[in-house]
């Protein structure tokens, strides 16, 4: 169990699913399975949003529509792929007019199988998908945090930490000379 | 008159679960035409036939929509059988005839659900959702599965419900009846609601006729027409009922229509219980399709056509599938003309659009 100090939002596009897993997904947010209780929001404005649901595989003409709504999103955002469509094109793979899985177009984060996907399935891939973008927030804070010459010198440590022993050794004594200088 | 701006509804937007975009030409606040362009969902299944056999089918087709998927699986399985010679046992056409009223009944209400929260009423949205939560119950009870069921099949069905868990079912749903009267109360006497719905987008019966709409949408406005009573499938033949007609063609006459819509189902589904025969729920079929035959189903949203064509292998050669959300977008483009803007989600919602079934 992930957990995350912010509300997750959610946006949700309806790729080429057959409706199946969509009802599922807003079947999450009603009374029965509640996830507003978790801090998260279905929203309509990628803008908002943390989280990206996709139903369903993509295909020539939605593929554009479901690359700017995950252009849109701001850093750090996380793709759930719903249902065996959007995981792998499931039944419709031998279709003539589907690409395939969602991640032929955008990189996705968590597959949540099933078809159609269970809400309860749904929640546990969102969940899971938090630890996913805690961590994607905390690789950002820490380049933000860090500047360059961090990393400049984390480098040359790491660069150093790969000599032979002879050279370490070598390069040891230099630095004993030089402390007894100073 | 102000100059025309063109302003683009969709495919992502944040009233529609599914994708359609239209191009609203408005005048003012006033919309003058509308636009539709489909084709996000289109998948072509139907080619799917080239390359699964007829058995493998039902499941394809089961997965042309979610919502009425098991209505679109008996059509299939009805035209393979009639084209077959089949004859499904009385049990199993009950027990068919059963399942698709409880289709009916969750989608209507998630259809009512989807209104109130186009119209900006959340906890009414919340309620219509908690009480399908209870038909979804005895669904994966009876066939297990939520929204897709794959219970259906050439020849019957997979699978037997004891008349133990109908008799259950029949008074679960006798228990859901206030809350669901309670809930409907509220969509047609509250006068805020009345207010966003009553004379909005009016199809008059001619339109109506003209533009071939189908299901509540035409029944909403006057013309009579159910495919339960015109065709001949299922038990629906030995339950007495009447279609339900509107007359008024606007947004509310259409929302009273699937009001009065579920508790007929329920009604419909009470007699068949009490007349459900005993015996088996599925004939050994055997040997492939040859011929041709066509079906017409009444689904939630209306009339639906289902065409197989088989030329004695066990890959049909064709199949057809025309869907209700497909009839009634030229509907939905008329009552669009000379709407308010604000007005054009309710509209949109009012035909109940099921863009996967339209474009398959």
């Amino acid at each position: 169990m992930s957990y995350i100090a912010k509300s997750p939002w959610v946006v949700h596009y309806d790729g080429s699913s057959c409706n199946g897993c969509d009802i599922e997904v807003l079947a999450c947010l009603t009374p029965m399975y509640d996830v507003e209780r978790f801090g998260i929001i279905n929203t309509g404005n990628p803008k908002h949003a943390d989280v990206f649901l996709v139903t369903g595989s993509v295909n020539e003409q939605n593929k554009d529509v479901v690359k700017q709504i995950y252009d849109q999103m701001p850093e750090p955002k996380v793709v759930v792929a719903v249902g065996i469509c959007a995981c792998t094109a499931g039944v419709f793979r031998e279709c003539y007019n589907i690409l395939g899985g969602v991640d032929s177009v955008i990189p996705v984060d968590v597959y949540v199988p099933g078809c159609a996907a269970r809400p309860e399935a749904i929640i546990d891939g969102v969940v899971k998908g938090l630890a996913v973008l805690q961590e994607k927030r905390d690789n950002m804070v820490k380049q933000v945090d860090e500047p360059a010459e961090t990393y400049e010198k984390e480098e040359a440590e790491a660069s150093e930490g790969e000599k032979s022993p002879e050279e370490e050794a070598a390069g040891e004594t230099e630095k004993d000379q030089e402390g007894g200088k100073q | 008159m102000g100059k025309k701006t063109i302003i683009p509804f969709g495919p992502q937007h944040p009233v529609l679960p599914e994708p359609i975009h239209l191009d609203l030409v408005i005048e003012d606040e006033t919309v003058v035409e509308a636009i539709p362009s489909i084709g996000f969902i289109h998948r072509g299944l139907e080619k799917l036939v080239e390359k699964k056999d007829y058995t493998q089918m039902v499941y394809v087709i089961e997965r042309i929509c979610g919502i009425c998927s098991f209505g679109h699986g008996w059509g299939y399985c009805a035209s393979v059988e009639g084209a077959m010679g089949v004859k499904v046992p009385v049990r199993a056409e009950y027990l068919r005839t059963i399942l698709h009223e409880l289709s009916r009944l969750h989608s209507h209400l998630l259809w009512l659900g989807l209104l109130a929260d186009a119209f900006g009423f959340e906890s009414l949205f919340m309620h219509c959702w908690r009480v399908r939560e209870t038909i979804l119950d005895i669904l994966e009870r009876t066939t297990g599965g939520r929204v897709i069921f794959s219970i259906c099949k050439v020849g019957g069905l997979r699978k037997d419900v004891d008349d133990k868990t109908l008799v259950e079912i029949v008074n679960i749903l006798k228990g859901i009846k206030k809350d669901i009267k309670d809930l409907t109360d509220v969509f047609l006497e509250d006068d805020s609601v009345k207010n966003r719905m009553c004379g909005v987008g009016v199809l008059s019966k001619e339109d109506a006729e003209e533009l071939c709409a189908v299901g509540p949408v035409a029944r909403g406005s006057g013309v009579i027409q159910d495919m339960r009573l015109t065709d001949n499938h299922g038990a629906y033949k030995y339950l007495d009922f009447e279609p339900v007609i509107e007359e008024a063609g606007d947004c509310y006459a259409r929302c009273k229509v699937r009001i009065r819509e579920v508790f007929q189902s329920i009604d419909l589904i009470e007699k068949a219980v009490e007349k459900i025969p005993e015996g088996d729920v599925s004939v050994e079929v055997k040997g492939n399709v040859e011929g041709e035959y066509m079906t017409r189903m009444e689904q939630p949203r209306g009339e639906a056509f289902y065409y197989a064509k088989g030329a004695g292998s066990k890959f049909l050669q064709r199949m057809r599938v025309r869907t209700p959300t497909n009839m009634n977008i030229p509907a939905l483009v008329k009552t669009l003309q000379g709407c308010d803007l604000a007005d054009v989600p309710i509209l949109v919602l009012t035909i109940d659009p099921c863009i996967s079934c339209t474009e398959r």
